[in-house]
């Protein structure tokens, strides 16, 4: 299979596309609709690149927070992290627990909106 | 309403019927495309009016919260009478206006659109003046006396919402563990109780005209409830109320410490600042939820919109306030 152009390429060139030719020929509701999509894209092309190390990154913290077998999906990590806290056997004060959620919000957040004020608050 | 000209005529009939022979319907406009309610401006003569009703003329209320638009006539109303700034209500449409459940206002000038009111020049005595007098309002508000207001509002105090809204974030069956540390530490941290009064409920940059000279009217009435006044204090410092002013508690424009000196003034009270942290937990909590709620019409396919896909990832925005709240309240 080839590569060319990758899937990141693709969707840089529809998010070209629509800022570049169909947004500045749309108004109100639809030129709105534009700009989010476009956003959209980019989220797109932010995830493609930094969600790999990301994710590999919250698996490692999860599987120590949690004492658990290392071939549980991530999914299942998460899920057993929500049971746990649910509970009560996990808290605030649980030595880890904050750090990791911390640390994974903020890779969430550089994905989904890096300029959101909140992501500047955590950083400081 | 079955088609437009049939509409226009309904508008033109009601027009008269308000405004007799001072004004006869020369332009309207609809102003929002919200999906809850509509938003038209009517004029004619010197007569400038606001008609808000319900979507097609249906009502059908956003969300199981909302109290309709009778209700929310009724207790702008009941606040204009206690001196909050509020729009005149002119006229409760009935059955013989044929346009469904709304009313018409007096229509205030103003900007309720937070970007221009946070940053431009034009509001930069507003922006002075804007935390004191929303503590102001907030106050007069929460004094207003409970027992004549519309009997369609609910009774919801924090432990309620915390109930009300983790009942919906679990129905999705999407853990998210920011969300359960956050209910967790909310139930083990509830404040003590304080005297039911009447809630705005939605009190934010959005719902507030605001003009030169500060705040202008309180809108949007329909989220009303009776419950605890720290949510209307708190709400309007959620974070995703600042709008990126984020060193501005309230609302991107104000310090607490503002607005609480005005409420407390008034209200005889000794609220502080610390009294206001576990409501804005609350606060960026239920906006989350409401965020998913909102990705949820995407999921399900009752909405193919993009701006519906993308709000799910807003969610997280809320995630790491909360995680920022979470720390300071350990620090």
């Amino acid at each position: 299979m080839h590569d060319q152009p990758s899937v990141a390429e693709l969707v840089q060139a529809v998010k070209n596309f629509i800022d570049e030719t169909a947004g500045p020929n749309l108004s109100g509701h639809a030129a709105f609709h534009a700009r989010v999509a476009s956003n959209a894209l980019a989220t797109v092309l932010r995830d493609l690149e930094q969600r790999p190390v990301a994710e590999s990154e919250e698996r490692k913290r999860l599987i120590t927070l949690l004492g658990a077998d290392d071939a549980a999906t991530t999914e299942a990590l998460n899920q057993m992290l929500s049971e746990q806290i649910q509970s009560g056997a996990m808290n605030t004060e649980t030595a880890g627990l904050l750090a990791h959620l911390k640390a994974t919000t903020m890779a969430q957040v550089e994905i989904d909106q890096p300029r959101y004020s909140g992501l500047k608050t955590a950083k400081s | 309403m079955g088609n437009n000209s049939d509409f226009e005529t309904a508008l033109r009939t009601l027009f008269t019927r308000v405004f007799g022979d001072t004004g006869s319907l020369e332009a309207f406009k609809r102003l929002s495309g919200g999906a809850s309610q509509e938003t038209w401006a009517l004029s004619g003569g010197e007569q400038s009016v606001i008609l808000r009703r319900a979507p097609g003329g249906t009502s059908m209320a956003r969300s199981s919260a909302a109290i309709g638009l009778p209700a929310e006539a009724k207790l702008i109303q009941a606040a204009g009478a206690a001196g909050v700034p509020v729009p005149s209500v002119l006229h409760v449409l009935d059955e013989r206006d044929g346009l469904g459940d709304g009313f018409l206002m007096s229509r205030i000038l103003g900007e309720t659109i937070a970007r221009p009111i946070l940053r431009d020049d034009a509001f930069s005595n507003a922006r002075a003046q804007l935390a004191e007098q929303c503590g102001i309002a907030l106050a007069a508000i929460h004094a207003i006396p409970t027992d004549g207001l519309p009997p369609e509002l609910a009774v919801s105090d924090g432990l309620a919402q915390i109930a009300q809204y983790e009942e919906i974030y679990r129905g999705f069956e999407a853990p998210r563990p920011v969300f359960e540390l956050t209910l967790q530490w909310l139930k083990s941290n509830l404040p003590e109780s304080m005297p039911s009064v009447l809630v705005h409920g939605d009190f934010r940059l959005g719902n507030l005209m605001v003009d030169e000279t500060g705040l202008a009217a309180v809108l949007d009435w329909e989220l009303a409830h009776l419950g605890d006044r720290r949510e209307d204090i708190a709400w309007v410092c959620v974070n995703s109320w600042r709008f990126g002013q984020s060193e501005n508690r309230v609302g991107g424009f104000g310090q607490i410490e503002t607005l609480l000196d005005a409420y407390n003034q008034k209200s005889g009270l000794s609220l502080t600042p610390r009294d206001i942290d576990w409501w804005e937990m609350l606060g960026s909590l239920k906006w989350g939820i409401m965020c998913m709620i909102m990705y949820e019409a995407f999921r399900s396919g009752a909405d193919a919109s993009v701006e519906r896909a993308a709000i799910g990832r807003r969610v997280s925005e809320t995630e790491i306030d909360l995680i920022n709240l979470l720390e300071a309240a350990h620090a």
